[in-house]
């Protein structure tokens, strides 16, 4: 999904691992892909850009079948719930809070401890909060699969559909991309 | 502000978290809003942040006198209606400006050249600051000495509040082009090079490796239509402010959705006809060209 925010940061991510990748900007780019990522930006425009070129439906339909993982902007977008008026997708059964940590002097980095991604037991994932977002509630069948040190949520999936309020895209760390390829496979 | 939920093994205000967030702002829209009413219209039309202000360039270009930063009470009644990221700008080497819009909790700080310089020398230490700073160039060394200063987003100056594109289009050719013979330079020739710019070596070595700005780079000063901030976008910026442009034309919520529309599909000529079309009279605007030398804001920073 290209509209706008940070895509071409997950683009090159998913280079990396040797995956080719399209820009979304309209709904003829969506024909023949396998997985769809909503990147971090500003939820709102994004929203509203989604709605002005006809992605809404066409984005639904697709994530019935298809693996779509959120980040930031993106877990906003993807949210039943949050809290405000503005377009979203609402494809996964959880609540969020935007802006949760406050503005932008309150973002932050910090080491998450996922197990669900490969040697996630060991080794922590440098997670990068900005202006971020956090899940409030994941009913089921999503699940939370990430917490700050204080028990705030903060990922979740729900079968084919991923939510991380940071941004693995910033980091050097590939494992969540990873995670999400599989799903993408599975 | 301060969240108590931040425990000690989390890092704020790290050179990645500032750049971060200019990074969620590419492909997007900065509006120059001097109202509340303003930012919501800003906001509701699809900009991806917004630049509170008592006036807008062109109106500073037309009433004269010394420029200086906003009103706290403004930005923060900005601030408190809308939900997007909200910037302010300080005056150049102003950094006590710097520390007030710090204070109220502004996103991003612009040490801008629209507003009167209060140090004709130095520049802000952007380091030494948790908010951060975007600042205006003319041209890669210009950048490079802002960043090596600690700002964590770039834009071109332009010649703002003119409505006149041109001098955006020069100063991000430069930066850009400059960038295209920088790559094709030998190790050996970045030392000399980086001294004859006047930018950081390391900041020099950095953007040959990477092929482009190691921070966002934005296009600003005079843009006012949705061709105009098409044509910055091919021409390989990573987003754009609009200020003067959107506010002084004759329909400001339409002209701002237009041209938030065009800097997504920047590459569409079919769509960028539907949304220059029955967009009714834009900003008046003044050549850039027949500015005299006093008038001009861009040669503002050093």
């Amino acid at each position: 999904m290209a509209l706008q925010g940070a895509f071409i940061e997950h683009i090159h991510k998913l280079r990396e691992l040797g995956i080719p990748a399209v820009e979304v900007r309209l709904p003829q780019d969506m024909p023949g892909l396998d997985g769809l990522i909503m990147p971090g930006g500003e939820s709102t425009t994004i929203g509203k850009l989604m709605v002005a070129y006809g992605l809404m439906d066409p984005i639904r339909s697709f994530a019935v079948q298809n693996a779509v993982w959120g980040t930031c902007a993106g877990m906003i977008l993807m949210a039943k719930e949050v809290g405000r008026e503005q377009p979203v997708l609402g494809l996964m059964d959880i609540a969020v809070e935007r802006n949760a940590f406050g503005r932008q002097i309150d973002s932050f980095e910090a080491s998450l401890q996922v197990e669900v991604l490969k040697e996630g037991r060991t080794k922590p994932f440098p997670a990068i909060f900005i202006r971020a977002p956090r899940l409030v509630e994941a009913r089921p069948p999503a699940q939370v699969i990430a917490r700050l040190a204080d028990g705030t949520a903060v990922a979740a999936r729900a079968g084919r559909l991923l939510v991380t309020s940071f941004h693995p895209e910033l980091s050097r760390d590939l494992r969540f991309h990873e995670y999400f390829l599989e799903m993408v496979q599975s | 502000m301060d969240k108590p939920r931040r425990k000690e093994a989390q890092r704020s205000a790290s050179f990645t978290v500032k750049s971060g967030l200019a990074q969620m702002l590419k492909g997007g829209v900065i509006m120059d809003v001097v109202s509340p009413e303003h930012a919501v219209i800003a906001e509701e039309a699809g900009a991806c942040a917004v630049m509170a202000l008592e006036r807008v360039p062109s109106d500073i270009r037309a009433q004269g006198g010394v420029a200086r930063m906003s009103d706290p009470g403004l930005i923060r009644e900005i601030m408190s209606c809308v939900s997007i990221p909200v910037m302010a700008k300080c005056r150049i080497g102003h950094f006590v400006e710097a520390q007030i819009l710090e204070s109220i909790g502004v996103d991003y700080v612009d040490e801008s050249e629209v507003l009167t310089p209060a140090d004709e020398d130095h520049h802000i230490y952007k380091h030494g600051f948790g908010v951060p700073f975007v600042c205006g160039c003319r041209n890669l060394g210009e950048a490079l000495r802002r960043i090596g200063e600690g700002a964590a987003m770039i834009r071109t100056k332009g010649e703002a509040g003119t409505g006149d594109v041109v001098e955006a289009v020069r100063h991000a050719r430069a930066v850009l082009g400059e960038i295209r013979l920088l790559q094709a330079k030998p190790d050996e020739e970045l030392m000399a090079y980086a001294k004859n710019i006047g930018a950081p070596y390391e900041l020099v070595r950095q953007t040959k490796e990477l092929g482009r700005l190691p921070v966002v780079n934005f296009a600003a000063g005079g843009l006012a239509t949705p061709a105009d901030a098409a044509l910055m976008m091919q021409l390989g910026v990573d987003g754009v402010f609009v200020g003067s442009g959107i506010f002084k034309s004759s329909d400001p919520a339409k002209r701002a959705k237009a041209i938030v529309q065009a800097t997504t599909q920047y590459r569409n000529p079919g769509i960028l006809a539907e949304l220059s079309a029955n967009l009714g009279a834009p900003m008046p605007g003044i050549s850039a060209a027949g500015l005299p030398e006093g008038e001009r804001l861009a040669g503002r920073g050093w």
